[in-house]
């Protein structure tokens, strides 16, 4: 009997204290942040920026992730705890692009401000804005990077792409098509990875992204043709993969890489020769944008603008090579190191 | 007595005509089928291995016709597009060796689990995680390369002594007790990592040790690497121990009944302790193979989340019995090279790579089927 005594008196002071709890966070306007995981160094530093942001302007982020990539019902419920708690907008890169549009429409209806970070939904407007990097943009870079410093020899390249997923996801296709396209390759349908016919591609493969994959494709593809000189990866991890792998048959100098991200191991690699070129995005930027524009809603009730010319709101992407090319532009390896995020 | 000497004894006379033949194991002459049946109980690495040999003549024989054609005087060289092997090329071949060593280390651990009816999710985890904690140790903290990689090699040690006392004192099932784990340690291995890649080139300057078993050796355009040439060693070393040691028979004693090895004198407790304790070890040698590949400390190899499953299909397919106690480690091997062969070999041939997920499950399927008919092996 003491003891239920004990255990009502302890419950009823946690509820005090909860119930407390909440009243000061309703003082301030509370911004949700929910990302596709949280071990991701993008995704890391996209909360670091958003967490610095939301603690200038005096407002409380709450950061949600989904478990691994791809985990679609841990960003719903995300987002239902984000319309339960009463904030006033959700931040998302969505794991599926499609499926998360139902119970973000339920957050709008609600009156929050959604804003997609990174990955456009499907549709684009099915968020009230969109905060991501050019991917298209990006891949269009390195593919004129690698056209320009091939010179001549372009005209006779053999090419592999390294790419995300067999899935074939939005930001996969944006950079493999831009990347063709810079190099001056028809695409065909600019919506699929591998139905081009220009005889200079040897073939692409899946690397998910990481170190393990990029080795293992680029081997696939070395079995398959090993005259390969021109390599596109995803990101800088496939990049440092396929350069082992390159590395394995003494094939790495003479094999230009080219990636997308720049993330600090990346760019350094860029500095060591190890990537020629990388297209660098800004996260950080992404979130403090997509937190400052949450406020600017809860205050004055205004939406963001997307860039002129796009439908999205454009945080930038910048080549960063130490060896630039005629005619693309490029930062140089030391400013990409002061804006390298992971 | 003596009366009956002259008359010989009599009942020895119907020994003529009865059937002279000592006592013997009833022969079902099923023919062919039946001693085949026989023959696969005794030989358990038989069938991945027949698998092996099919699967690998079949997609070469697929890839390189036209050279085959060439070279049978079948075709001239000049009438084909493609006049040089490509699959049946040393470096080919090899190359299916260095993308299988992971799992096949992987494989090996997973064995020694499953032949005590176990099963490891935590397998592909803890290499992710102990090739951190090497990378970790030497970059963050400044430990010589040598003792990060001794450390690693204790800290996988440990989870498997962990999961072990869980499995055989507090009688936990292995799955949860592994599925538990292996949440446990990929947490733990992006929280500790930060996700963040350590590179290839900074080991190569300062840490070279990290890297020792990707050096490889050439034979001609055929590459190995000490990562395959130890993937082989430990492979034979652990079928000798399991075949030919007292150790190794308690392990399939105990994989077989615990209760009737209990009985029998074995430790059950002590053999799965070391049972546990040395696929964690394994798992963390696993680590440093990982580093030697991909040259850099990677935390979100997909090694960490798919190395289970992985190492689970090859151990399968490889024939070895996921009830426990039956099995040929070196079927482990097999089953590894088996999805080896399919995945570069499909890959060559052109075919979208879910065609080999596709056959890997009718492979799984047809393996544990072939299982339980050589269960039901008789006399």
């Amino acid at each position: 009997m003491k003891n239920l005594t004990k255990t009502l008196a302890m419950g009823a002071s946690a509820l005090a204290f909860s119930a407390s709890m909440a009243l000061a966070g309703g003082h301030s306007t509370t911004v949700c942040l929910i990302t596709k995981t949280d071990t991701n160094p993008f995704f890391v530093k996209m909360k670091e920026g958003a967490t610095a942001k939301a603690e200038e302007l005096g407002m409380t982020l709450k950061a949600y992730a989904g478990k691994i990539d791809g985990d679609h019902e841990s960003q719903v419920q995300a987002i239902e705890t984000c319309i339960a708690d009463g904030a006033k907008g959700i931040l998302i890169t969505a794991s599926d692009t499609a499926a998360i549009v139902e119970p973000l429409k339920q957050a709008r209806d609600a009156g929050l401000l959604v804003i997609a970070l990174d990955t456009p939904l499907d549709p684009i407007d099915a968020a009230d804005a969109t905060f991501a990097t050019d991917n298209f943009l990006a891949g269009l870079l390195i593919g004129q990077w690698a056209k320009a410093t091939l010179g001549d020899a372009a005209a006779d390249a053999r090419i592999a792409t390294l790419d995300l997923a067999i899935s074939q996801p939005t930001v996969d296709v944006l950079r493999n098509q831009g990347f063709l396209q810079g190099f001056g390759i028809d695409l065909a349908d600019p919506g699929k990875i591998g139905d081009e016919t220009d005889p200079r591609i040897v073939g692409s493969d899946v690397t998910a992204g990481n170190e393990e994959g990029g080795r293992r494709a680029m081997e696939n593809l070395l079995a398959k043709d090993s005259t390969i000189n021109v390599v596109h990866t995803i990101n800088e991890p496939a990049a440092a993969g396929a350069y082992e792998a390159l590395k394995a048959i003494g094939r790495e100098n003479d094999v230009l890489i080219v990636s997308v991200d720049g993330g600090c191991p990346g760019v350094q690699n860029v500095k060591d020769g190890v990537i020629g070129a990388t297209s660098q995005q800004y996260p950080l930027l992404m979130a403090s944008l997509g937190v400052e524009a949450v406020k600017a809603w809860a205050d004055n009730g205004v939406k963001p603008e997307p860039t002129e010319g796009k439908n999205f709101f454009d945080t930038g992407v910048a080549l960063v090579t130490d060896k630039p090319a005629e005619g693309v532009e490029s930062i140089s390896v030391e400013e990409g190191m002061n804006l390298c995020w992971g | 007595m003596s009366e009956t000497t002259p008359r010989g004894q009599e009942y020895e006379q119907v020994l003529s005509g009865a059937s002279q033949t000592v006592a013997q194991f009833d022969d079902h002459k099923k023919g062919f089928v039946s001693r085949l049946q026989h023959f696969l109980h005794s030989n358990p690495s038989m069938v991945p291995l027949i698998v092996l040999v099919i699967s690998t003549l079949g997609l070469g024989l697929y890839i390189d016709w036209e050279p085959i054609k060439v070279m049978t005087g079948m075709a001239r060289l000049e009438d084909v597009n493609n006049g040089s092997f490509r699959f049946f090329a040393p470096f080919t071949l090899s190359l299916i060796l260095q993308q299988v060593q992971i799992v096949g280390v992987l494989a090996l651990a997973q064995t020694l689990i499953i032949l005590t009816a176990g099963i490891d999710l935590s397998v592909g985890a803890i290499a992710v995680l102990c090739s951190v904690i090497m990378g970790k140790l030497t970059f963050d903290y400044g430990l010589p390369p040598f003792f990060s990689i001794l450390l690693g090699l204790a800290f996988g040690t440990g989870i498997g002594a962990v999961s072990g006392y869980l499995v055989s004192r507090v009688k936990l099932p292995p799955f949860i007790v592994t599925l538990g784990m292996w949440q446990i340690v990929l947490a733990a291995n992006y929280l500790y990592s930060a996700n963040e890649t350590i590179r290839s080139q900074d080991i190569e300057a300062s840490a070279p040790l990290l890297q020792f078993l990707g050096t490889s050796f050439a034979f001609g355009s055929a590459k190995i690497t000490l990562g395959v040439v130890a993937m082989l060693v430990l492979a034979l070393i652990l079928a000798y121990a399991l075949r030919s040691t007292a150790w190794g028979r308690h392990v399939y004693a105990v994989g077989d009944d615990p209760e009737a090895a209990e009985l029998a004198g074995v430790d059950v407790h002590k053999t799965l302790m070391s049972v546990y304790m040395l696929a964690g070890f394994i798992c963390a040698f696993t680590a440093w193979v990982m580093i030697g590949r991909f040259g850099s400390v990677s935390p979100s190899a997909s090694t960490g989340v798919l190395g289970n499953i992985q190492s689970i299909t090859a151990v399968v397919i490889g024939g070895i019995s996921l009830f426990g106690g039956r099995g040929s480690i070196l079927g482990a091997l097999f089953g590894a090279l088996i999805v080896g062969v399919f995945e570069l070999g499909l890959r060559m041939a052109g075919a979208d790579s879910q065609w080999t997920y596709l056959l890997i499950g009718f492979l799984i399927i047809a393996a544990v089927s072939v299982d339980q008919w050589i269960r039901k092996v008789s006399g």
